[in-house]
């Protein structure tokens, strides 16, 4: 395919909110159906985890019938090299309120909550503000939505949606089993519409331009752009607003360093992607069009011929043993024996061969484990054993 | 654990607990109210105060929200913020995931180890600082960094986290229980 183009910047997000009570208060008065259908027409897509189209989610949550629904949006961003949802709610925290409030209205849901991870403390007196005012314009207008904060104790696992109604209802983050979703059964087991920060930040986007806006940018199955952390060995950290749709390569020429090895594409959860792959590796969802998914939040970090791939590996898996939950065997022992493993081989107690049982342990895993945890830790496992394997070895 | 747990049961019933946390309890329970979904706040309060959760502030938390010690005792140690060893003062959490590991953590944390004369997991024996490790800060692009209770500092080198700590260390002398 081709891959002449330039990566495409964009500046939505952290574009000025002021307009934010003329978005509200358009929007709350348009109906609930006509709403949905914007979202769905803009094809936008969750930029928190599986990528759910967000139309749809809302629609769910709206046919069914509840004297009580929820509005909870996922602020728990702990997938390492995760970093923008942060920056949303301290730069435009009004654009991601708004949504949730026309998502109240269009799910008819009278209760907002923010799950704030707890390294995140320090934003909480500023959105607090941000959100004092918010519910005094609501009043105003005759708005009948409140928003609170809910504040985390340091567990990523609690960012998956199942495990987060757990915490909030004041239990072990440990994940449910699903359906039901939480569309249906969520938070206090009613309906609950959930959505990461940055989904709701393109959602004030499109009730403000429309969905054409959004629907034109980016590819096929991937509209719109996307926020990225970008980190690693690079000489231009940070968070950049850009399309969907780019190749690796163009990433990699704009933000390398020069001497790029490999990049890890959706935190530690996510894909390594070694630089041999980078012309044929295009960002953006699962489609025809792809040769990756976005596993979780457009996070990238880059890795020069300086890194040990063992040395990544032994820190993502220390990094799913200590957060798994322990709930599942799968997860709980896997983690454990993978991170065994890899020490064993590089000590050479165990040889080369051993690097292929755990690869199919580490498949099992993904076939058994309850939730996304388990179940993804087999990407980083596989894509860097598979292709750096010597560097596991020696 | 189990013993642990049990120990916790059996405790509530011959000790009674201290009245500090026990009026810090009450007063939480009050502004979040006593039922299970408000466990988590609660918890998170008295840690804001004492930094640790002690086994009688649990078992007053039991008794307030009417639920075994042991499911308390259960949800708080999930958690990696609530602690439930005394800890220091000022809690020093330096991020260990892979950029911060990647971008000079070891020297960062070799730096306060040799200021502090602590190890990670150890609190100093005046009781001000508590060394611990902790995953990803999201701060990635500014590695490597820690926590300080609940500040955060960033872009860390030797030299830098050497002035940090020395600033808390005059905060501490010179404010007595100033220090948040
Ligand atoms: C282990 C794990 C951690 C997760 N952490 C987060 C997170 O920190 N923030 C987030 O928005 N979604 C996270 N998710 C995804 C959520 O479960 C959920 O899919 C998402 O919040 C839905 O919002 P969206 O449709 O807007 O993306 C996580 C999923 C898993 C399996
Ligand atoms: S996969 Fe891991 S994190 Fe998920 S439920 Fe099982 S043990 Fe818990
Ligand atoms: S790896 Fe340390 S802040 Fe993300």
């Amino acid at each position: 395919m081709e891959t002449n183009h330039q990566l495409k910047r964009a500046d939505f997000i952290f574009k000025n909110e002021n307009d934010w009570k003329e978005v509200l208060r358009k929007n709350i008065n348009r109906p609930p159906h006509e709403l949905i259908n914007e979202l769905i027409s803009s094809e936008l897509k969750g930029r928190g985890g599986a990528g759910f189209p967000t139309g749809l989610k809302w629609k769910l949550s709206a046919e069914v019938d509840s004297d009580i629904k929820y509005v909870i949006c996922n602020a728990d961003e702990g997938e390492p090299g995760t970093f923008k949802d942060r920056e949303i709610l301290s730069l435009v925290p009004f654009k991601v309120l708004t949504a949730m409030a026309i998502c109240g209205h269009v799910v008819d849901a009278k209760e907002g909550y923010i799950y704030l991870r707890g390294e995140y403390f320090f934003l909480k007196p500023e959105l607090n503000k941000a959100i004092s005012e918010f519910e005094h314009y609501c009043k105003e207008i005759n708005l009948d939505f409140c928003i609170r904060i809910f504040m985390g104790s340091g567990a990523y696992i609690c960012g998956e949606e199942t495990a987060l109604f757990e915490s909030m209802e004041g239990k072990r983050g440990e994940p449910r089993n699903k359906p039901p979703y939480p569309a249906i059964s969520g938070y206090m087991n009613k309906p609950t519409v959930i959505n990461n920060v940055e989904t709701l930040a393109h959602a004030y986007t499109i009730f403000t331009y429309g969905a054409k806006r959004f629907y034109d940018l980016g590819v096929q199955y991937s509209r719109g752009t996307k926020l990225f952390s970008v980190s690693g060995d690079t000489p231009k950290p940070g968070i950049y607003e850009l399309e969907l749709g780019m190749s690796l390569t163009d990433f990699v020429n704009d933000f390398g360093d020069g001497d790029t090895k490999a990049v890890q594409v959706g935190g530690a959860s996510g894909f390594l992607v070694p630089r041999k792959r980078f012309a044929e590796t295009t960002i953006g969802y699962e489609g025809k069009l792809i040769g990756i998914s976005l596993p979780t939040g457009g996070s990238m970090m880059l890795f020069n011929s300086s890194r040990s791939m063992f040395n990544v590996l032994d820190n993502y898996l220390e990094f799913f043993r200590e957060e798994s939950c322990g709930q599942c065997t799968p997860c709980r022992v896997g983690c454990q024996q993978l991170l065994k493993g890899i020490k064993a081989v590089k000590t050479g107690e165990k040889n080369a061969g051993h690097l292929d049982k755990l690869l199919r342990l580490a498949e099992t895993m993904q076939f058994t484990a309850k939730c996304g945890l388990g179940q993804s830790v087999a990407n980083s496992f596989s894509s860097i054993v598979e292709n750096f394997r010597e560097e596991m070895i020696y | 654990m189990l013993d642990y747990c049990l120990l916790i049961l059996f405790s509530s019933h011959y000790f009674k607990p201290m009245d500090t946390s026990a009026t810090l309890v009450k007063n939480l329970a009050d502004q979040y109210g006593r039922s299970r979904h408000n466990l988590l706040p609660i918890l998170q309060g008295v840690v804001e105060q004492e930094k640790y959760l002690s086994e009688s502030s649990m078992i007053e938390i039991a008794r307030e929200l009417d639920m075994p010690a042991s499911e308390v005792y259960g949800t708080a140690t999930f958690y990696s913020f609530l602690e439930h060893k005394k800890m220091g003062r000022y809690i020093i959490r330096v991020c260990k995931t892979i950029t911060c590991s990647m971008k000079g953590k070891n020297q960062v944390l070799l730096a306060i180890e040799d200021m502090l004369k602590i190890d990670v997991g150890e609190t100093t024996p005046d009781g001000t600082f508590s060394l611990l490790q902790t995953n990803c800060l999201g701060f990635c692009h500014k590695a490597p960094t820690m926590l300080i209770n609940n500040d955060v500092y960033t872009d860390l080198t030797p030299e830098k986290v050497r002035d940090i700590l020395s600033e808390y260390l005059t905060k501490s002398k010179e404010g007595g229980q100033n220090g948040n």
